[in-house]
C-alpha cells in the first residue's frame, strides 16, 4: 500500500506491506517497524499471521529504504514522527507497535509520544541505550559494504536457521547480506549504513520516553544476540516494566526463530486477563 | 576492520543449512525420506499453506534434507537461496519458466550443452519460448538480440565443446543495461572455481549430477537466485515481469516481490513450478550431493591438477593436434580465463586427434582406466568420442560447423593418480596411431 505521509517538507510517498491482505483501518491494528539496513520483508511472515487473524497491519518501509522514497531520517525522533503521520495518513487511531533493532527505538519514540495511541509495545532484538562500536562506524563511513559484512556474521546465531525465511531453501545468511546491500546501492543521497546505525547510536532519550508509555511492553530479545546483548536490556526493561521472553536466535528472531517469534508476539498482543 | 569475518568456504562446505538433529542428535544431516509433514492443527495447516509460517508441507515442494542442499549451495554461491531440482534440465527449465512463457524471449550463448540446446531451440519453441542463439563473445549480437519480449539472457560459464569463457562481467552489464537478469550454468566450474555472482550474473544453476555430486551416482540440478536484480524496478521500467510484482492468482494473489525482497523468483519458482511441473529431487538424492559437497573443495583442487596434467602432456605429444583448455595460451579466451577463473579451468576439455574417425574410435578402445561413457564431472576419469557417438548422424561437415572434428576427444580428468591416467593415454595414442 502506499501512502503519503506529512512531514515538515509536505507529503512524501511511502510504502507499508499490509500482510498479503486489503488494509481494512476498521481492524485492530498492529504497525511492525523494522531496524538498520532492513526493509519490511523481514516481517512478512509475522504480518501475513496478524493479517489473517483479524488484523489491519501496516509494516512500512522507512524514509530512504527500498520503496520509501527519498533520503532516510537521521534520528530516532524523527522517525518516530514520521511513524505517527504514517499512522494517519492510514486512517489508524491507534494500534499495537512492534519493532525490530533500531526500529524498537522507534515504536518506543512513537508510544511516548502518543501514549494514548499504543495498545501495546513489542520491542525485539532491543537494548538501550543500543551504541555502535567506533569501529564500526568508522568502517560504516569509509567502506559500507565491508560493515555490512561483519553486521551479518555478528546478527546470525547459527549457519541452520530452520525452517528458514521466509520459506525452506533460502541461505539466512546470503538473503540478509544481499538485502542490505541493496539498499545500500539503491540509495542515492546518503549513506544509509553509517546513517541508520548513527541514527542507533546517538539516540539518547529512551528512558525518558519508557517514563511516558502506558501500555504494556513486551521486550523479545535473542538468547545469542551479539548486535544487542540480552544483558544491555536491564535499564529500560525495568523503566517501562516489561515482561522479557528470550527466544533461541540471535539478533534476528524474525529470520532464525519465526514459530517461536509468533508465539511471543501473539502473547504479548493478547487481551489482558 | 577489527571485526569478525563470514564463514570461509570450506567451512561452508561442510555446515551450511545443517546442524545437529535437534530430535535425534544425530551429526550428519538425515535422509527425510518421507512425502509429507503432520500439522499440528488445522490452524497450523492453513498457515503453512498461506505462508504466513515456514516449514514443509509436502516434499515435492520442500524437505527438510533438501533443504540442506539448498541452503549448502547458495551459500557456496554467494546467493540468497536455492532450489533442488530432478536434474540440471530441469534447473533450467524451471529457471526460465518462472519468469516466460509463450511469447516470451530468450537471448542464450550459442556454445551450450547438447540438452540446454535442445530444450531452448526445440522445446521450449514448441511452447511458444523463443530463443536467439548468439556467439558468447559476440556482445554486439548479445545486444542486437534483446527484443522487448526478451527475459534474459544465458549463457554457460564455459561453454560447450570449446571450453568458450564467458565474459560474465559484460554479458551481465548488457543484460542489467536492459533491465534483464544474466543466468548462467555454472555446471563445469563450480562455486570453488568461480562464483557468477560476484561477476555480476543474477542466477545460476547446476547440474548436480556432475561436481558438485561427484560420485557419478546421482541426477540432480540445483537452481540458485542471487537476489540481487530489482524485479520491481524492472518492472517498472519495461513491464517484463509481472510474474514476479503483481498478483498471482494461483497462489493466493500474492505479490512475490512483495513478500519478499530478495528471494520473490525463488517464492514463485517452487510455489508454481515446482508445485506444478513437479521436478523435484529425492531428498536420497539431495543427501548423496551432500556426501560430495562436503569434500567439493578438496576434490576440485585435485580435478584441476590432475587435469593441468594431463593438458600439458597431450600438449606437446605428436599425435595430439590442438588441446582446447584455456589455461593454454593457444586458447582464443586464455587472457579472459586468466582474469575470470585464477583458480583453474575445471577439468573437462576436449583435445584433437591427428586423423580420421577411424582413429578416435581406436583410440576410444584403447583406453583402460578412463571410462567411455556421457558424462563429465566424475571422480572417475571418463572419455567420449563425439563424431563415433554424440554426433555420428553428422558428416565431417556438419561437424566442423559444430567445432567438433572427427578426431577430437572430450575427456573429463578424474581424481586417479596423474601417472596411471598419462600411461593410459600413451598407450591410447599409440593405438590410435595405429589404426
Amino acid at each position: 500500500m502506499r501512502l503519503a505521509v506529512e512531514g515538515p517538507n509536505g507529503p512524501r510517498e511511502a510504502y507499508a506491506y499490509t500482510g498479503g491482505k486489503r488494509f481494512d483501518a476498521g481492524l485492530p491494528a498492529i504497525v511492525f517497524v523494522h531496524g538498520a539496513m532492513h526493509d519490511h520483508s523481514v516481517w512478512t511472515l509475522l504480518a501475513r499471521w496478524f493479517a489473517h487473524h483479524g488484523h489491519a497491519v501496516l509494516a512500512p518501509d522507512l524514509p530512504g529504504h527500498a520503496q520509501s522514497a527519498g533520503a532516510p531520517l537521521e534520528s530516532i525522533e524523527s522517525i518516530a514522527t514520521w511513524l505517527l503521520a504514517l499512522l494517519d495518513a492510514a486512517g489508524v487511531d491507534e494500534a499495537a507497535f512492534v519493532g525490530h533493532s533500531m526500529g524498537s527505538l522507534i515504536v518506543l519514540e512513537a508510544v511516548s509520544r502518543a501514549p494514548a495511541r499504543a495498545q501495546r509495545l513489542v520491542m525485539v532484538g532491543t537494548a538501550y541505550p543500543m551504541a555502535v562500536s567506533p569501529a564500526l562506524l568508522e568502517a560504516g563511513e569509509h567502506d559500507p559494504f565491508a560493515a555490512i559484512d561483519s553486521v551479518n556474521a555478528l546478527s546470525h546465531s547459527t549457519l541452520a536457521g530452520k525452517p528458514s525465511y521466509p520459506g525452506p531453501g533460502m541461505w539466512l545468511h546470503g538473503a540478509n547480506r544481499t538485502l542490505m546491500r541493496r539498499l545500500q546501492m539503491a540509495q542515492r543521497e546518503a549513506n544509509l549504513f553509517l546513517t541508520d546505525f548513527q541514527v542507533c547510536d546517538r539516540y539518547r532519550g529512551g528512558l525518558d520516553a519508557a517514563a511516558r508509555v502506558a501500555c504494556p511492553t513486551t521486550l523479545v530479545l535473542g538468547a545469542s544476540d551479539q548486535m544487542t546483548g540480552p544483558k544491555h536490556t536491564a535499564a529500560i526493561a525495568a523503566a517501562l516494566r516489561a515482561r522479557i521472553v528470550t527466544l533461541p536466535s540471535g539478533h534476528s528472531p524474525m529470520t532464525e526463530a519465526p514459530d517461536a517469534l509468533l508465539a511471543a508476539v501473539r502473547e504479548a498482543l493478547a487481551p489482558a486477563r | 576492520m577489527p571485526g569478525y569475518a563470514n564463514p570461509g568456504f570450506d567451512t561452508l562446505a561442510l555446515h551450511a543449512g545443517a546442524a545437529p538433529d535437534p530430535a535425534t542428535g544425530a551429526r550428519a544431516v538425515p535422509i527425510h525420506l518421507t512425502t509429507s509433514f503432520v500439522f499440528e492443527s488445522s490452524e497450523h495447516a492453513a498457515s503453512l499453506f498461506n505462508m504466513e509460517r515456514s516449514g514443509h508441507v509436502y516434499s515435492r515442494i520442500s524437505n527438510p534434507t533438501n533443504a540442506v542442499l539448498e541452503e549448502r549451495v547458495a551459500a557456496l554461491e554467494g546467493g540468497s537461496g536455492a532450489i533442488a531440482t530432478a536434474s540440471g534440465q530441469a534447473a533450467l527449465h524451471l529457471a526460465i519458466a518462472t519468469i516466460a512463457g509463450a511469447g516470451s524471449h530468450v537471448v542464450a550463448s550459442s556454445a551450450l550443452y547438447g540438452g540446454s540446446h535442445n530444450l531452448l531451440h526445440y522445446t521450449l519453441a514448441r511452447f511458444g519460448i523463443a530463443t536467439s542463439f548468439v556467439k558468447p563473445g559476440d556482445f554486439s549480437a548479445w545486444r542486437a538480440a534483446i527484443r522487448p519480449e526478451t527475459k534474459l539472457l544465458f549463457g554457460e560459464t564455459l561453454g560447450n565443446p570449446g571450453l568458450d569463457v564467458l565474459d560474465i562481467p559484460t554479458v551481465a552489464a548488457i543484460a542489467h543495461e536492459n533491465d534483464l537478469p544474466l543466468l548462467v550454468d555454472s555446471t563445469f566450474t563450480t562455486p570453488w572455481l568461480m562464483k557468477p555472482f560476484e561477476h555480476g550474473a543474477d542466477l545460476l544453476y547446476h547440474s548436480a549430477t556432475k561436481f558438485l555430486s561427484g560420485h557419478g551416482t546421482v541426477i540432480g540440478g540445483v537452481l540458485v537466485d542471487s537476489g540481487r536484480f530489482d524485479w520491481d524496478a524492472a518492472t517498472a521500467k519495461s513491464g517484463r515481469f509481472t510474474e514476479l510484482t503483481r498478483p498471482y492468482e494461483g497462489f493466493h494473489d500474492m505479490v512475490f516481490s512483495e513478500e519478499s525482497t530478495v528471494g520473490a523468483f525463488l517464492l514463485r519458482a517452487r510455489r508454481e513450478g515446482l508445485r506444478d511441473f513437479g521436478a523435484s529431487m529425492s531428498p536420497h538424492t539431495a543427501w548423496l550431493i551432500l556426501q560430495g559437497l562436503e569434500t567439493l573443495p578438496l576434490r576440485m583442487a585435485r580435478h584441476v591438477e590432475n587435469a593441468r596434467k594431463v593438458v600439458a602432456f597431450l600438449a606437446s605429444h605428436d599425435g595430439v593436434a590442438s588441446v582446447g583448455y584455456p589455461e593454454l595460451e593457444t586458447h582464443p579466451d586464455h587472457a579472459l580465463a586468466k582474469r575470470l577463473l585464477p583458480r583453474g579451468c575445471g577439468s573437462v576439455f576436449s583435445f584433437d586427434l591427428r586423423g580420421s574417425r577411424a582413429q578416435g574410435r581406436a583410440f576410444i578402445e584403447a583406453l583402460k582406466l578412463f571410462s567411455h561413457l556421457a558424462n563429465v564431472g566424475d571422480c572417475r576419469s571418463l572419455v567420449i568420442h563425439p563424431a563415433s557417438t554424440t554426433h555420428f548422424r553428422m558428416d565431417d561437415a556438419a561437424l566442423a560447423r559444430a567445432g567438433i572434428g572427427p578426431g577430437t576427444i572430450r575427456l573429463s580428468i578424474g581424481l586417479e593418480d596423474p601417472d596411471d591416467l598419462l600411461d593410459d593415454l600413451k598407450r591410447a595414442l599409440k593405438a590410435a596411431a595405429r589404426a
